[in-house]
């Protein structure tokens, strides 16, 4: 009995164990299909993406940052160019103890505090794992000393690397402008356009200037290392290169030598000049003074430096000739007079008795001609070399001001010239519409008066009246003004010629009448007398004074007692030599005074210079006597 | 004896269809250590001393007979435990755990003898009381392999202590356990699990969580499972070619040698590859489910099913790990990683079966 059971449980046993068994077998050959199919999603389905992440463990890209575009004035002078040098660069992530290491560091390279204050700026502008220099151009003493106790700053490290320089410093800085540092707000804009990869290992980047508005052309095509590294980061070798290409070089129209010359004329008083070519539009001066030094600004400025030029009284970073509004004064008149003509309120030969003053019909408020008494009689010549306000008090009512508007609005006022800078701001050229959706007022006949003679509400930048020059010189045909010549090209490739802009319908006789009275300005009897004085060529040229601060009825204008940042600005226009204009400008004395005493002998050394390659004296303000009463 | 004698008596306790497939692997093993190692020599005399001395302890084994076995399971089993405790109460500590014991002449490593004794002891256990084997049988044997692997986990090694608890549990499962009592296990461990969760120490917990998430820690801890993965799946259909596995040999791959050796593999032999490395793999367990189905005894079925299904899930934990569908253990993929101890535990087991296999022949016959 107990046997057979135990028999029979024998044989269940073997049943149920074989069973279990067969379960276990089930078990394992569901576990090894899940791992098939594991196998499967990670080797054929998603291959793709894990032979990405195993190129790129293992593929470093490092790029090769492509040399900067010099930049040469007409006649290949250096304006910009790039010079290799040795700078020491942190980065502050892997550097425990800033402060402990900037001593011990100190204590082989020198580290001068304005070093430190800047160092400290880029600190907390800095992205994360950037490199930050400490100190730049290091001598090679002072990089041989670092190198042998490098071990001891484990991210510090020595670099060479290109810089830029700008050699004629505030000469020419507000037309080159500079590079600096990229900040996050231009990571974000390259990243727009799709350039964040051509940017990925440079450093800097135009900030204003030729340099901003030329960027593209000047940074070139960055080339590319591909590296093999192991898992240390350490690079096994090279598997494929692409060569960077450098940047383009900028000729500019700018003359180095002529521009040397017209900001050394300016001596020390503050101003714009602008000199065009009027038969192509090329700039062949651009000063706006003071300027400063954009040698500052590429590594980015210490604080001490940045706050002086920020608060000083002479606002060197305001880029004058751009962005500088002022009213025109009577530099306005020839236009005028030309816009007489073309109206037909006025003849050549039509002329006024000039008592000293001009009255509306039905009130007795004065407009006051510069000359007490007046100019007696005075015609459209007259007017123009005398720069007779009365005449244009009574034009300007006839004309009115939208006529006036419409006139002066075919030379460009108003209006950006379009010149290859950024920032360029349109003047004020003033009409009834304007005034309405400005103010919702009315015009009245007075704002017309003052007007007439370029006061008031018109406002002119000296690159615009440089250009109205320009178009005037050149009997109304316009070039756009610019400043880049040549961008550098292939030998096959055609450069285009400048195209005129706009051409002005205007007789040849009216442009003859104005022209020669614009002459007569420069020669005695005229407001610029002496600015022609002893030149072989003849100068046409109109002076002007823009007001700062407005006189009270009666009021005597004293220069001597106004403080210096209230008196009035001196203008004077110029185109030379007058029967074939090779060179038209504007000149603004800011705070100069009168035109004729301040801007017309900076206008001529810069004329001297151009057409006779004379090379002048400085002017000093001592040698300008102010509160001259002609305008 | 002739040579002829001696070849027949060599191979008279041996299994020539176990044989190949082993030594299939092994084959593999020194093939993939030339590439994992970058061409280093020493690593594959190593490997080919390691291969030796556990191919002389599986031959050694294999000739004993079965009752030999049964008589060493109690004092093997015993002396584990007193060895276990004693790492508990005096042993060495190496990366931060304490399982080696230092017993003068040696430093021992005695979890891994009781991957070993531990189903023996059960196999043993159930032997005896095969004719009255009720639930309370089943609740001994639970304790006699819940013991050895709590000091195991809390020595810690989790890897180790997974792979006993898997063999102690086919033992029970092959000796017939109830649904029920597995049932209940199953509601058990997943009750206890924010228990178990407490009592691991941080770096478990942390290489747990990055199964669920490995790019959360990149470059630390999710590491090895991410570079894993990378070698894996950039290998695709056929591999980047023997030689030529940028994981492996750019240093990208943590533990090439060792418990990431299958990466090796996979990345430059491909699907393809490790179809065929699965291939060898099931050759040898399916030989283990027929030696199993075979064996005449209780103590031998269980045995041989216990050492089946645990070389199975050695193989399948250090496979998922490496694949990312398991946390990283560190256990090694049996036969393939470089590794005496392993290697010598393996093969003992495969004596073990082999023994069963050739002895009940010898029986039979």
């Amino acid at each position: 009995m107990t046997r057979k059971v135990e028999l029979k449980d024998h044989q269940r046993e073997i049943y149920f164990f074989r069973l279990r068994l067969f379960l276990g077998l089930g078990f394992v050959a569901v576990m090894l299909f899940i791992l098939l199919l594991r196998f499967f999603y990670l080797q054929v389905i998603r291959h793709d993406y894990f032979e990405t992440m195993a190129e790129s463990n293992r593929i470093y890209v490092v790029p090769i940052v492509p040399n900067r575009g010099v930049i040469t004035d007409r006649n290949g002078i250096v304006l910009a160019r790039n010079y290799s040098g040795y700078t020491l660069e942190v980065t502050p992530e892997k550097v425990p103890d800033m402060e402990a290491a900037i001593a011990e560091i100190g204590k082989l390279v020198e580290i001068k505090p304005k070093d430190l204050r800047r160092f400290k700026k880029l600190m907390s502008e800095r992205r994360s794992l950037q490199t930050l220099p400490i100190r730049t151009r290091l001598s090679d003493d002072e990089v041989a000393r670092f190198a042998a106790q490098r071990y001891r700053f484990p991210g510090v490290e020595i670099k060479a690397r290109l810089f830029r320089e700008y050699p004629f410093t505030d000469v020419t800085s507000h037309l080159l402008g500079y590079i600096g540092r990229i900040n996050q707000q231009e990571i974000d804009e390259l990243e727009e356009q799709e350039q964040a990869t051509n940017y990925m290992g440079s450093d800097y980047i135009g900030k204003t200037g030729i340099e901003q508005r030329y960027e593209k052309e000047m940074h070139g095509i960055t080339g590319f290392e591909q590296v093999e590294v192991d898992a240390g980061g350490r690079a096994v070798r090279m598997l494929s290169r692409t060569s960077p290409q450098s940047g383009k070089n900028l000729t500019l129209t700018l003359d180095a030598k002529l521009q040397e010359i017209a900001v050394q004329a300016f001596g020390d008083y503050r101003g714009a000049l602008i000199a065009i070519d009027p038969n192509n539009g090329e700039v062949l001066a651009y000063v706006s003074k003071p300027g400063y030094d954009p040698n500052l600004f590429i590594d980015g400025i210490d604080s001490e430096s940045w706050d002086a030029l920020n608060n000083s009284p002479d606002v060197p970073l305001n880029n004058r000739a751009l962005r500088g509004q002022y009213p025109m004064g009577s530099t306005i008149k020839p236009f005028m007079a030309l816009a007489g003509l073309h109206y037909k309120t006025r003849t050549p030969g039509y002329s006024i008795g000039d008592p000293g003053y001009y009255t509306l019909q039905g009130s007795r408020h004065q407009y006051r001609d510069w000359k007490v008494g007046g100019h007696g009689r005075v015609d459209m010549f007259k007017s123009i070399q005398v720069s007779c306000d009365t005449y244009y008090y009574g034009l300007a009512i006839e004309l009115g001001i939208d006529r006036m508007h419409d006139f002066l609005e075919q030379f460009g006022f108003g209006k950006k010239t379009g010149i290859d800078l950024e920032g360029e701001v349109s003047g004020l050229l003033p009409s009834t519409a304007w005034k309405m959706k400005r103010y919702q007022q009315v015009w009245y006949a007075g704002d017309t008066v003052s007007a007439g003679i370029g006061q008031g509400y018109h406002l002119v930048t000296p690159l615009q009246l440089a250009f109205a020059t320009a178009t005037l010189a050149n009997d109304g045909v316009a070039y756009r003004p610019h400043l880049v010549k040549e961008i550098q090209h292939a030998a096959n490739e055609v450069q285009t010629q400048p195209q005129p802009l706009f051409t002005l319908d205007i007789p040849p006789e009216d442009l003859d009448l104005v022209k020669r009275a614009m002459v007569a300005v420069t020669q005695p009897g005229g407001t610029a007398v002496g600015a022609s004085m002893g030149a072989s060529y003849s100068i046409a040229g109109k002076t002007g004074t823009a007001q700062v601060i407005g006189m009270k009825q009666g009021e005597k204008y004293n220069a001597n007692k106004i403080s210096e940042y209230n008196r009035d600005h001196a203008w004077f226009i110029a185109f030379a030599p007058a029967d074939k204009p090779r060179i038209a400008l504007a000149v603004l004395g800011e705070n100069g005074g009168h035109g004729g005493s301040v801007a017309a002998p900076i206008a001529r050394k810069v004329l001297d210079y151009y057409l006779l390659g004379k090379v002048p004296t400085p002017l000093k303000k001592s040698d300008v006597k102010p509160g001259v009463e002609i305008d | 004896m002739n040579l002829r004698q001696i070849k027949q008596r060599f191979m008279l306790h041996l299994d020539p269809v176990l044989l190949y497939g082993l030594g299939a692997l092994m084959f593999v093993s020194l093939v993939l250590l030339y590439s994992a190692s970058d061409g280093s020599w020493m690593r594959i005399l190593g490997q080919v001393v390691n291969i030796l001395v556990a191919f002389t302890a599986l031959w050694i084994v294999a000739n004993m007979p079965l009752h030999w076995l049964m008589r060493i399971a109690v004092p093997m089993y015993v002396a584990g435990m007193a060895l276990l405790i004693g790492v508990a109460l005096f042993g060495d500590i190496s990366h931060g755990a304490r399982r080696w014991l230092n017993i003068g002449v040696a430093t021992i490593q005695p979890s891994e003898l009781m991957k070993i004794a531990v189903p023996l002891m059960m196999a043993w256990y159930f032997e005896k009381h095969e004719a009255t084997l009720t639930w309370r049988n089943h609740f001994i044997a639970a304790v006699l392999l819940a013991m050895p692997v709590a000091l195991i986990v809390r020595q810690p090694d989790l890897g180790t202590s997974i792979l006993i608890a898997a063999s102690g549990f086919y033992v029970l499962f092959l000796a017939g356990l109830s649904w029920r009592v597995m049932g209940a296990l199953f509601v058990g461990a997943l009750a206890s699990a924010p228990f178990a969760w407490g009592m691991l120490h941080d770096y478990q917990r942390h290489r747990i969580m990055m199964l669920f998430d490995p790019s959360q820690d990149a470059l630390g801890k999710g590491y090895h499972t991410i570079q894993g993965m990378i070698a894996v799946g950039s290998g695709g259909f056929l591999g980047k070619g023997y030689l030529n596995g940028t994981q492996t040999h750019l240093d990208f791959l943590p533990e090439r040698t060792t418990d990431f050796i299958f990466a090796v593999y996979s990345e430059e032999f491909g699907f393809l590859g490790n179809l065929i490395l699965l291939g060898i793999y099931i050759f040898i367990i399916g030989r283990g489910f027929i030696i199993t189905a075979n064996a005449s005894t209780y103590f031998t079925r269980l045995m041989a099913g216990s050492i089946t299904l645990t070389f199975f899930t050695y193989t399948f934990v250090n496979m998922g790990m490496v694949s990312g569908i398991l946390p990283v253990v560190g256990v090694p993929l049996p036969l393939l990683s470089y590794g005496g101890t392993s290697m010598l535990t393996l093969m003992l087991g495969f004596g073990v079966l082999m023994s069963i296999h050739t002895h009940q022949r010898l029986v039979k016959t």
